[in-house]
């Protein structure tokens, strides 16, 4: 079957869908989008957390055939959506697309375009700040379920500006990390909600 | 980007590994914590894991599995799943292309695909390629394997009985003509002084039977990777792996071809604990590629990926420990029996972790310590951070507790009185000769204040997200009850017992764009503990450049050994070390030869790189390393080798077996409600000596990680074996659990930097030792909070509640 | 396999009556993981997210009328009062990323003995309102789960709402799991007061073969809050009718061993957990007489 969708502000259509396919196939397979993972599809891990609708979800548990015509932003948009969010003020939902960025084109996606970073300085990638975040805390190491987290901790900051360490617990009870031992990703969460309340007064 | 495949004729993968380059703006050395350099790509989801290679045409491959633990192969009929449109080729183990039919890390005894009979749950029998994931299943689906039901070996008794099944009847192997049983893998004995005289000197004797959990290293990227068909023969292979050039010595001889037509890349790795140290699709996939001319991508899911790797080996074992009534051990006496599984992996080397480091970090001359694996058909067992010693400190820390107990003593204080130090001699004899803080160690975790009572308290009630059963709501704070409980552990770091660890690196001086640039290639497997950091920092300090590149790791330059052990940074940082002090000497040489006639102290002073500069050890500038290197470029690989090691005597376990040993205590603060049997960790407090912090933001990672494994081994994660059929009961994160961010507590760590002036800037191997002994601190624990005797790790509310 | 998208309960309807084997298709959380997990290829997969009526609930007079597929989010943000069963358990599935898909017809339709919604329902007090083109029809809860993993409904319809009854008192939902979040049922309990018809009312989950209620306990309590006076007093229940309450309540289970528990540990833990809600319902219904949300 075929499906329309729009992933990250762009839309996207994908062709001859086997009808048991999931959302993250789409995206990992047929849309060159693989930053969504795949760590254990059964909805346990959180590692394919993708916003649709504006809603965190495991991608790996919707059906393909469930996003015809619906919004979806990966890890891969995330950057542009919290900057959209930005210039739209603080707790504007962007989650329709009418304000999308033109997001990752099927051909950038696929070409890994892995240019010379320097991650102590996110120069070269413009990122969202839970991202830049997460580099600058250490919550990285393998990285597997940093695209989840993110997707899922960037939403709780914008509903919960400035969460308790429970709160953040709470929110982020859905993503496996076997790499951290998760302290380093509460740090990167509380710096996130930090610079961002910084941000706000400076304002 | 130079073409990976060296052959034009072949398209580049998407999620071929490209150089990753920190620096412009970077000054770190050792000793800071600078950040990832693929720290960028991995929250942007650019960064390339195994399973995100996609190329152009690709199949995807899938395995048939068998559906019983010990079976004959009676017959197997592919000739259905052949017939279904879009399948390319399904291929059983008559099928392989050569003599060479089995791999295996230490014995070479796991067949590539079933030969007749399959040994374990979950045994490879079948491969299919096909053109879609689901048209591959539907093919294997089809595949009629008819099976005729063989008696199973689940355990010691039944491994060792009268007429009980042989699995590896032809075994021969190093250790086939030691041991009593062919269902023994191997049997280390350690034996030193006279144990059972030290016995009658002993006040106070224990003993305890306990009893490990077989555990998964559960890394969240499933095994992987992509195999392309090369124009020559040969084969293009990305995986995830912790070896690369281990892999590739298992592969080459099974697909019949030369070394250098194997050609490895490490494509981005999801986590490995030790799960990657064995094979699981890399043959699969390349056996694939080459029959269909395709590129063939293989991804499993979580379900396979619970049969696609070995796991944590779970062991049953006896302690004897007696003391003086002032609390000197006077001896230890214990049996270690490790389930193997089906096949062999690692397990000689678990063996030898488990004998040589079974009485833990302490002082005790008089031991007699017997450790085995056996062949069952229970699932593979293998590596897993920390093996071996992992299994022995949950035992011995029990064990102290106990003996503490028997001498109404304070834990803590009874082992800090009989604490290693630097020149203790260890049961193999092996004189410890670097720092060896365990009583300090102790005496920090201890000194720590203790987290506040009854934290779930708020004004708006009780926040069940601080309470045992957590978002459940089982308790408000009924039967809850704190506990404290101590454990310390040893963990050796490296490859031991004589084996040749080295590792290589390349390392490149150039100048580009005006500015002196290090190159670093090493085929070290990156699997998130930060190594490619550690070397670029490395290479900063040696080399006095900001900018480094890093290239990918592949098989085109030589081995760096495994990403385990807790040995990369010790060992692949020593050869990157090594590499760079070699450039070093070059480019001075090129300076003296250029510009020795300008400055005296050109022949005369002590000369370092420093801040892209040629500078004397007074601080005076010679020269800008641009203008010494010009358009010259300097590169050395070479290998680099820590002190050598002994094997141990296959009768009394003497030998200077390890290079280093390392360290690290736990205190454990755990909520239990004791009328449920559930637990919350409230606190788990480390330290943990690291010789010295290279990176001291992925040391603290590593710690809070590995003492994260621990906690989930005490209370939750266990893979559940049924006895009668040897057959996995729970491949799924649905019912194998590990902890969730609400599992795990705040992790205070205390580093200890005592240098060790045989290694690299005086590091410690990090990574494993906080797995050791977090374990057993939680139990301990559970144990002052509940009363209980808890022998079995992980504990289940059952086991608290006295309703098993 | 085919993929049915329906845009209105009509067409959803009309779909299931000619494919009755389809297999219906919400949150996912669920039919996906049997797909992914090859356990399971339904000829048809009938999706009912464009199914905009599902999604919607309204508050009546005496209940609520909950649209099967309303997340669990919903439930907990927005029902807390009306639902405070529920919404308890509600915040015990899973993860929050399964809250914002999966609902309660779900867990209906799926009947797992270990869904985390049958407790609360159980304990309020609710009927299932499922149709086809056949017409529609109210199963009581009571009746709704037959066997394991089988429901009263028939091939051809499909869950439209749930009518669960508004709290008129305190209810409480305690889940045991082996872990702190995002962890499957090894048993659970709810129990709700109905200060209004002076009764208590359980539901035991992943402790039978089916979600049951524990009538014996509740006919039990009921006995003894009535000759006792304690509904009009509001004094402290006495140790021994908590005890009571709790054994029988163990005594309800029906419980097998497995990867997840003993039978054993079920039967006892069942029994804590009826003695823990009883105990916060009843304080509760003491301090404030009338309905508050749940604890968390």
């Amino acid at each position: 079957m075929r499906v329309n969708l729009t992933v990250n502000g762009r839309p996207q259509q994908a062709d001859d869908v086997w009808e048991g396919e999931s959302l993250l196939y789409v995206l990992r397979e047929r849309l060159g989008l693989p930053g969504s993972k795949n760590a254990c599809e059964q909805g346990e891990c959180g590692s394919c957390t993708v916003r649709l609708d504006g809603v965190p979800v495991c991608a790996c548990l919707v059906a393909a055939g469930q996003v015809e015509g619906r919004e979806v932003v990966t890890v891969e948009g995330l950057a542009d959506y919290a900057r959209q969010r930005e210039q739209h003020g603080h707790g504007g939902h962007c989650a329709t697309g009418a304000c999308a960025a033109p997001g990752t084109s099927l051909q950038d996606a696929r070409g890994w375009s892995a240019t010379g970073t320097d991650s102590q300085t996110g120069e070269g990638t413009a990122l969202a700040p839970v991202q830049q975040a997460f580099i600058d805390a250490g919550a990285v190491q393998c990285g597997f379920c940093t695209p989840g987290l993110l997707v899922a901790a960037d939403e709780m900051l914008e509903r919960n500006p400035s969460p308790s360490d429970e709160d953040i617990r709470e929110a982020l009870a859905g993503n496996l990390c076997r790499c951290t031992g998760y302290e380093k990703i509460l740090d990167a969460v509380r710096l996130a909600a930090a610079r961002q309340e910084r941000q706000g007064e400076a304002v | 980007m130079p073409n990976p495949t060296g052959n034009p004729a072949t398209p580049t993968p998407a999620g071929t590994p490209t150089q990753v380059t920190q620096g412009s703006r970077t000054r770190g050395g050792i000793g800071e914590s600078t950040l990832r350099p693929d720290g960028t790509l991995k929250v942007t989801g650019e960064f390339a894991y195994s399973s995100d290679m996609w190329h152009e045409d690709m199949l995807w491959g899938q395995i048939l599995r068998s559906t019983t633990a010990h079976a004959e192969i009676v017959s197997i009929d592919v000739s259905e799943a052949l017939a279904q449109a879009g399948v390319y080729a399904v291929l059983t183990h008559d099928d392989l292309p050569t003599d060479v039919t089995k791999y295996g890390l230490e014995y070479q005894d796991t067949p590539v695909l079933a030969d007749g009979v399959v040994r374990h749950h979950g045994e490879p029998v079948a491969l299919v390629a096909a053109d879609h994931p689901e048209t591959a299943r539907r093919a294997a689906a089809r595949i009629r394997v008819e099976y005729r039901e063989l008696p199973v070996v689940t355990d010691e008794t039944s491994a060792l009985a009268d007429g009980a099944p042989i699995l590896h009847p032809h075994r021969d192997d190093h250790h086939a003509g030691h041991v009593a049983h062919p269902n023994i893998v191997h049997r280390q004995p350690v034996v030193r002084g006279d144990a059972a005289e030290a016995a009658r000197r002993a006040d106070v004797v224990v003993t305890g039977e306990y009893v490990f959990g077989m555990q998964d290293q559960a890394f969240l990227g499933p095994e992987s990777g992509l195999a392309v068909p090369a124009e020559d023969g040969g084969v293009d292979l990305y995986v995830a792996t912790q070896w690369l050039h281990s892999d590739l010595r298992q592969i080459a001889p099974v697909l019949g071809l030369p070394e250098d037509k194997v050609r490895m890349t490490l494509s981005g790795v999801g986590g490995a604990f030790g799960g990657r140290e064995d094979l699981s699709m890399q043959i699969h996939a390349c056996l694939l590629a080459l029959r269909t001319g395709k590129p063939v991508k293989i991804v499993y899911n979580r379900f396979e990926s619970f049969f696609g790797h070995v796991h944590r080996h779970p062991a049953r074992l006896r302690y004897e420990h007696g003391a003086t009534r002032d609390g000197r051990l006077t001896h230890i006496s214990c049996r270690i029996v490790l389930d193997g599984g089906a096949y062999a992996s690692a397990s000689p080397a678990v063996v030898g972790n488990a004998a040589s480091l079974a009485v833990g970090p302490y002082a005790v001359e008089d031991v007699d310590i017997e450790a085995v694996a056996l062949y069952t058909n229970n699932p593979p067992c293998g590596a897993m951070r920390g093996f071996g010693a992992v299994q022995a400190c949950f035992a011995y820390e029990a064990q102290m507790d106990k003996l503490a107990k028997a001498l109404a003593m304070d834990p803590v204080e009874l082992r800090q009185m009989n604490a290693m130090e630097q020149g203790t001699l260890m049961p193999t004899g092996q004189r410890v000769d670097s720092p060896a803080p365990v009583a300090e160690l102790l005496r920090r975790v201890k000194a720590r204040p203790l987290p506040p009572e009854r934290q779930w308290e708020s004004t708006a009630g009780a926040d069940v997200r601080a309470l045992p059963g957590g978002l459940s709501n089982t308790t408000h704070g009924e039967g809850v009850v704190r506990g404290v409980g101590y454990a310390v552990g040893i963990k050796n770091v490296g490859f031991s017992e004589g084996f040749d660890d080295y590792s290589t690196a390349r390392v490149r001086m150039e100048v580009v764009g005006g500015q002196a640039v290090a190159t670093v290639h090493t085929a070290m497997a990156e699997v998130g503990q930060g190594g490619i950091t550690v070397h670029a920092q490395i290479a900063r300090t040696e080399l006095g450049v900001t900018q480094v590149v890093i290239n990918p790791a592949d098989t085109r330059v030589g081995s760096a050994g495994s990403t385990s052990a807790s040995r990369q940074t010790y060992v692949t940082g020593g050869a990157v070390k090594n590499s760079c002090e070699l450039v070093r000497e070059k480019v001075l040489a090129i300076g003296r030869r250029r510009f020795g006639t300008h400055h005296p102290a050109w022949a005369t002073a002590e000369l370092l790189l420093e801040g892209g500069k040629v500078v004397t050890d007074g601080g005076e500038v010679l020269a800008d390393l641009a203008e010494v290197l010009a358009d010259e470029a300097v590169e050395i690989e070479a290998e680099w080798r820590h002190r050598p090691t002994q094997a141990f005597d296959l009768v009394t376990g003497q030998g200077d077996g390890h290079v280093q040993y390392s360290f690290a205590a736990h205190r454990a603060v755990v909520e239990v409600d004791t009328e449920l049997g559930l637990v919350k960790v409230v606190e788990l407090a480390c330290a943990q000596d690291v010789g010295k912090a290279l990176n001291p933001l992925s040391v603290l990672g590593q710690i809070q990680g590995g003492t994260t494994q621990g906690l989930g081994m005490a209370v939750m994660e266990e893979i559940v074996v049924d006895p009668k059929t040897a057959k996995v009961r729970n491949p799924s994160f649905t019912d194998y659990l590990i902890p969730t961010i609400l599992d795990t507590p705040t992790i205070p760590v205390d580093i200890l930097e005592l240098a060790d002036d045989h290694a690299p800037y005086g590091l410690r191997g990090i990574g494993e030792a906080p797995t050791l002994s977090s374990t057993p601190a939680v139990l301990a624990a559970i144990r002052n909070a509940t009363g209980l005797d808890l022998t079995r790790t992980p504990v289940r509310p059952e086991h608290l509640t006295g309703t098993p | 396999m085919d993929f049915l998208r329906p845009a209105s309960w009509e067409e959803a309807l009309a779909a299931k009556a000619e494919h009755p084997s389809a297999v219906p298709l919400a949150g996912g959380t669920d039919v996906m993981v049997e797909i992914n997990f090859d356990h399971r290829r339904p000829e048809y997969l009938l999706d009912l997210n464009r199914v905009e009526p599902l999604h919607d609930w309204e508050v009546g007079e005496e209940n609520v009328r909950l649209g099967a597929s309303v997340p669990y989010t919903r439930i907990m943000e927005n029902l807390r009062t009306e639902l405070p069963g529920l919404a308890l358990a509600a915040h015990t599935v899973a993860s929050p990323q399964i809250r914002n898909r999966g609902g309660v017809g779900g867990n209906l339709g799926t009947a797992s003995p270990a869904g985390d919604a049958h407790p609360a329902l159980l304990a309020a007090g609710a009927e299932v309102e499922v149709e086809s083109v056949r017409g529609s029809r109210f199963i009581p809860i009571d009746a709704f789960y037959t066997g394991v993993k089988r429901n009263a409904m028939e091939p051809d319809e499909l869950i439209r709402a749930i009518h669960i009854k508004k709290a008129a008192g305190p209810q409480q939902f305690s889940k045991v799991g082996t872990r702190n979040a995002m962890v499957i049922a090894v048993c659970a309990f709810g129990l709700a007061l109905h200060p209004d018809s002076r009764t208590v009312r359980t539901g035991i989950g992943s402790a039978a073969p089916t979600p049951v209620r524990a009538k014996e306990a509740e006919a039990f309590l009921n006995a003894a809050l009535d000759e006792g006076g304690f509904w009009d007093s509001g004094a402290v229940l006495t140790p021994a009718i908590a005890r009571q309450f709790a054994t029988l309540a163990a005594g309800a289970c029906n419980p097998i061993d497995d990867v997840r528990g003993t039978a054993a540990y079920r039967r006892h833990a069942v029994g804590v957990m009826a003695r823990r809600t009883l105990g916060w319902t009843w304080e509760q219904y003491r301090s404030t007489g009338h309905a508050l949300e749940g604890a968390v």
